[in-house]
């Protein structure tokens, strides 16, 4: 079965400015497709580009280079205001820090109805403030809650109104930028659950961005890794935890933490030589079906074998 | 053991159904950023001591020169260097008895030697004390304590200047009621000038950025290179002095700082992520602004005003005192203590009123402020 | 073996404008020598509180120690005022926090800031203390130590940081070394080369080690003895295969149930629904009522006492209680309890 595609990444690139350093290449010629439905999870440690790939992608950065096609149409041309109103209603994203992603000055009515007031999609206050009723009981929280001001909520509680703020413009697609990290365990599961959840409901497509690669393992049907700004690997999730190629994927696999003191106890790590990484002349190849990695002509050989 | 077994009875262990939104339920009150801000200031005592001493000299400066009937710039010169004389408050030193020093041979010689330099008759002298025997140091001269009735002397009995008068015989109640609206009046225009350019500048510069920031900052750099006083004389030797000339002369580079503070600001809130969020939902650069920064700005803006209110008065009382303020009849603290200046040993009440009201007016503001600041400080809360 | 800190009923309150913040209440155990003990909850449950009591970084006076004993070398440092404590802190117990970044003096340089607490607390001279500062960047495995020595905070990354953390908490070889969080701003392969390291140590010096963190894969990792901690009280306490192979309350379960297990995917995870009360009103009874699918009416009235499960394990829930109904932990827990053969399975 085909599947359909609801997001292309061609050759991206965003290099920034540092002045007299010279130009810092976060993200540097990567490209994947996202298919409708799925939940496709991008991996990687501090500073691998990972976060700026997403926020290239929304267009909170204008891209350096290469191409973000977005049901059929290139986002990053797009000009006209109607174009890319369209977007911004069908493209959502969820930050990372639930005490800096919200507006500390606005009641959380206002916070969820932003979307609405800027797309015009409430014809008058009542019919917005039973939206805002509807979405906050959708992730889990009270009416009552709508008159409150973000500091009188816990973080995981924040994160929620941060995901109904996005749902309010019923956007197909959207970016969950370390959505999780900063929140306590128990609570991590109460928002992977409702994401779970709403992508059931809503039939939604997420890029999940994450350092925590067991959680993105679990939410996530294809998995990417990124590293120094390029995906090295690049397969369907239990193939790249159980099968990994990379050496830099399998340093990473076997440096996280398992809930299991015995498996803990016989744990090796596999060291993964940072200055020895050279990716000149390696591009992106399809080892097996389904199954990418970052590599030259010769290596993919090997791993073929 | 029986009493143990009650206590922990079967029933007690049945399973209890949990509402899941109950653990949601939020059980502290609700409460918006201001009120919870109104809320910590006015718990500080210090901060509400410095706003009612606000209030109250705002008060008599309103209604003040309305209490009597003298009028600010009517002199009369048989009523000067009257000291200060309230009705019923004689116990409190308002008692209108001036306290002249004078020196002679002898303690008689003395109070002959005052009697006749300050033109009074004997008969109003109440009460004489020697203050310095004859010594070395002052040429073997008795030093006296003369006590005058001044205001019977110049046949004032029924007249009270509840702060007294000065060289001109003008009332000083009067005046410094009216020199202190002045001074409230340049400081919170000032302020609020420097405000809104202040924020405009700083706020365009923050959120834009780049070339833009770049440019603005140099000119900020530039402009407060020049040392402020160079600034204030020209801009005053330039314009007709006055209350227009010198408020012109504070805000020409006050909101330097306010600019500073700002643009600071904005450039920490347009990275973060609430503001990102706002646009991948479309948010023009307007609602930008309006929605998002300037709201979570104007805490900051409002504590640096209330900062620069003080500083503005007490620069124009500077710039009068130097002699570069207000044009006489015009009265501003810093006028009147100027004047109060040149005769304060001889008739020092000239020189307490007006330096005590700017006193508590700066010392009112800066603990208020600081209050404000404590109160609004968005470090302190979570 | 007598223990070397012991904490009893350890009570910690703070003054806040919105009302006593319980943060706090109640807490017992104890530590051996050479032994790991981790302490894990959430934010907010009082375990970063717990360690600064026992440094005694609480800050007076809006924090106060209104009960307990900590008991160290024959001394209760609770009652220590601050003087007597500067002579213990860094001395006999240090700690490493969180970030990196801001414990250590941006201005100074590295080797300095090692040599610090040698002149100050060990008397050394200056050439000894640089000596005795090249061994410690060495044991941390810091290259280049006598390079190093002589450059600036901003020099090193975030791991090569903790490790002079790290170095300077070791410098007068502490009895107790309390981490608090030390790997959560680092990269799992880092925070992996950190926790070997704080391992590697402890073998070679003996040190006691309190290791603060809300990772249960970490303390899987690292922990001898896992305290669990709730609302401001410490709810089980057992071996680490004790609370990871046979848990007994039912905060374990949610917190073990919230994490994914390899063959997880399909299933929903097992999420603590709610949030964690609000300690300026602590809730009547057991704290986890609220948010607990397996609590019982006396969950709302008393507050459950510590049941002992074995001689290494206690839990503080009713449904230890002889009258209590027999639950089973739920299924995604139970797993996971049987765990070692789930996980194995991934490595062949």
């Amino acid at each position: 079965m085909k599947q359909e595609k609801i997001l292309e990444v061609k050759d991206l690139k965003q290099h920034f400015d540092a002045g007299k350093k010279g130009v810092i290449k976060a993200v540097d010629g990567i490209s994947f497709d996202i298919y409708r439905g799925e939940t496709f999870g991008l991996v990687g440690e501090s500073g691998c580009g990972k976060s700026t790939t997403g926020r290239t992608i929304i267009r909170l950065y204008n891209a350096t280079n290469g191409e973000v096609i977005f049901n059929g149409k290139d986002v990053h041309s797009a000009k006209s205001k109607k174009d890319l109103k369209a977007f911004n209603r069908q493209m959502q994203m969820i930050f990372q820090d639930p005490y800096a992603s919200l507006n500390p000055r606005m009641t959380v009515k206002d916070i969820i109805a932003e979307g609405m007031d800027i797309h015009g999609l409430a014809k008058n206050d009542q019919e917005k403030t039973a939206r805002v009723h509807e979405l906050l009981e959708t992730v889990g929280l009270n009416k009552q809650h709508a008159s409150r001001y973000p500091h009188e909520f816990s973080g995981g509680q924040r994160q929620r109104i941060g995901i109904a703020r996005a749902l309010a413009v019923d956007p197909e697609f959207i970016i969950a930028d370390e959505p999780i990290s900063a929140l306590d365990v128990s609570i991590q599961a109460q928002v992977v659950n409702l994401l779970k959840e709403l992508q059931q409901e809503r039939g939604l497509t997420y890029l999940f961005i994450a350092h925590d690669l067991s959680m993105v393992k679990y939410i996530s049907d294809r998995i990417a890794v990124m590293y120094a700004g390029r995906i090295v690997e690049l397969a369907e999730s239990d193939e790249l935890y159980n099968n990994p190629l990379h050496s830099y994927t399998k340093s990473l696999l076997s440096a996280i933490p398992v809930p299991d003191p015995e498996f803990e106890r016989n744990r090796e790590r596999v060291l993964f030589d940072h200055s020895s990484y050279n990716p000149e002349g390696s591009e992106l190849r399809e080892v097996k079906a389904g199954h990418w990695v970052l590599c030259t002509e010769e290596e993919m050989k090997q791993y073929q074998v | 053991m029986d009493k143990a077994t009650e206590k922990y009875s079967k029933e007690k262990f049945q399973r209890v159904h949990v509402r899941e939104e109950l653990s949601e339920e939020l059980t502290r009150p609700q409460l918006s950023f201001w009120k919870d801000a109104w809320l910590r200031l006015s718990k500080n005592k210090g901060a509400i001591g410095g706003l009612i001493v606000i209030l109250l000299i705002v008060a008599l400066a309103l209604v003040g020169p309305l209490m009597n009937d003298y009028k600010m710039d009517e002199a009369n010169y048989d009523a000067a260097y009257l000291p200060p004389k309230v009705p019923g408050l004689g116990w409190l030193g308002l008692d209108g008895m001036q306290t002249y020093e004078v020196q002679g041979t002898t303690v008689d010689d003395a109070v002959q030697r005052g009697i006749t330099g300050y033109e009074i008759e004997e008969q109003y002298v109440l009460n004489t004390e020697v203050v310095e025997e004859p010594n070395e140091s002052n040429d073997n001269y008795y030093k006296v304590a003369m006590e005058v009735d001044i205001y019977a002397a110049k046949g004032l009995d029924d007249t009270y200047y509840w702060f007294g008068t000065d060289n001109m015989g003008r009332d000083l109640w009067t005046r410094i009621w009216k020199g202190t609206q002045i001074s409230l009046l340049i400081g919170v225009l000032a302020a609020l000038i420097d405000m809104v350019i202040g924020v405009l500048y700083g706020g365009i510069s923050g959120y834009y950025g780049g070339r833009t920031d770049n440019i603005m900052q140099r000119i900020i750099e530039v402009l407060s290179g020049i040392p402020n006083l160079v600034i204030v004389i020209l801009m005053i030797m330039l314009l007709d002095p006055g209350l227009t000339a010198i408020i012109i002369a504070l805000s020409i580079t006050g909101w330097i700082g306010m600019a500073r503070i700002v643009r600071g600001q904005v450039m920490k809130l347009k990275g973060q992520e609430f503001v990102l969020a706002a646009r991948t939902l479309g948010a023009n650069d307007k609602r930008i602004l309006m929605k998002h920064l300037i709201p979570n700005v104007l805490s900051v803006i409002i504590i640096n005003t209330m900062f620069t209110i003080p500083s503005a008065i007490f620069f124009e009382s500077f710039l009068s005192f130097i002699g570069l303020g207000l044009v006489p009849p015009d009265a501003s603290l810093g006028t009147l203590i100027d004047t109060a200046f040149d005769d304060y040993r001889v008739y020092p009440y000239m020189l307490v009123f007006p330096a005590v009201i700017i006193s508590l007016l700066m010392i009112g503001f800066n603990i208020l402020a600081d209050g404000m600041r404590d109160a609004l400080d968005p470090k302190m809360r979570r | 073996m007598d223990p070397i800190l012991d904490v009893k009923n350890l009570n910690v309150t703070f003054d806040t404008y919105g009302g006593k913040v319980q943060a706090v209440r109640g807490v017992n155990f104890s530590l051996k020598k050479g032994e790991t003990l981790a302490i894990v909850g959430e934010s907010g449950s009082g375990k970063s509180v717990t360690t600064k009591a026992l440094m005694g970084l609480i800050k007076k006076p809006a924090g106060k120690i209104p009960e307990g004993e900590i008991l160290f070398d024959g001394k209760d440092l609770a009652k220590l005022d601050n003087k007597q404590m500067q002579k213990i802190r860094g001395k006999d117990l240090s700690m490493i926090f969180q970030d990196p970044m801001t414990s250590l003096n941006p201005t100074m340089k590295i080797g300095k800031q090692i040599m610090e607490g040698l002149i100050l607390h060990q008397k050394l001279s200056k050439q000894q203390a640089k000596e005795r500062a090249l061994e410690l960047l060495n044991l941390v495995g810091i290259p280049y130590p006598e390079k190093r020595m002589n450059q600036y905070p901003h020099q090193f990354s975030g791991g090569m940081r903790q490790r002079v953390v790290i170095a300077i908490a070791l410098a007068c070889n502490p009895k107790v070394l309390i981490a608090d969080e030390p790997t959560t701003a680092l990269d799992v392969t880092i925070q992996a080369q950190i926790i070997e390291l704080m391992k590697d140590i402890q073998k070679k010096m003996d040190t006691s080690i309190i290791f603060i963190t809300h990772d249960l894969g970490v303390v899987a990792n690292v922990a001898d003895r896992v305290a669990v901690m709730y609302a401001g009280k410490i709810v089980e306490i057992g071996t680490v295969d004790d609370v990871f192979y046979n848990p007994k309350h039912p905060y374990t379960w949610g917190l073990l149930g919230s994490l994914p297990t390899v063959d997880s995917n399909e299933e929903k995870l097992m999420a603590i629904p709610g949030t964690p009360p609000d300690l300026i009103h602590p809730p009547k009874g057991d704290a986890f009522a609220a948010r607990n699918e397996f609590a019982l009416a006396i969950d709302f009235e008393e507050e459950p006492p510590m049941f002992k499960v074995s001689d290494t394990h206690s839990a503080a829930t009713w449904l230890l209680h002889e009258n209590a109904p027999d639950i089973e932990p739920p299924a995604t827990v139970k797993k996971r309890m049987a765990g070692i053969s789930v996980e194995g399975e991934r490595q062949s």
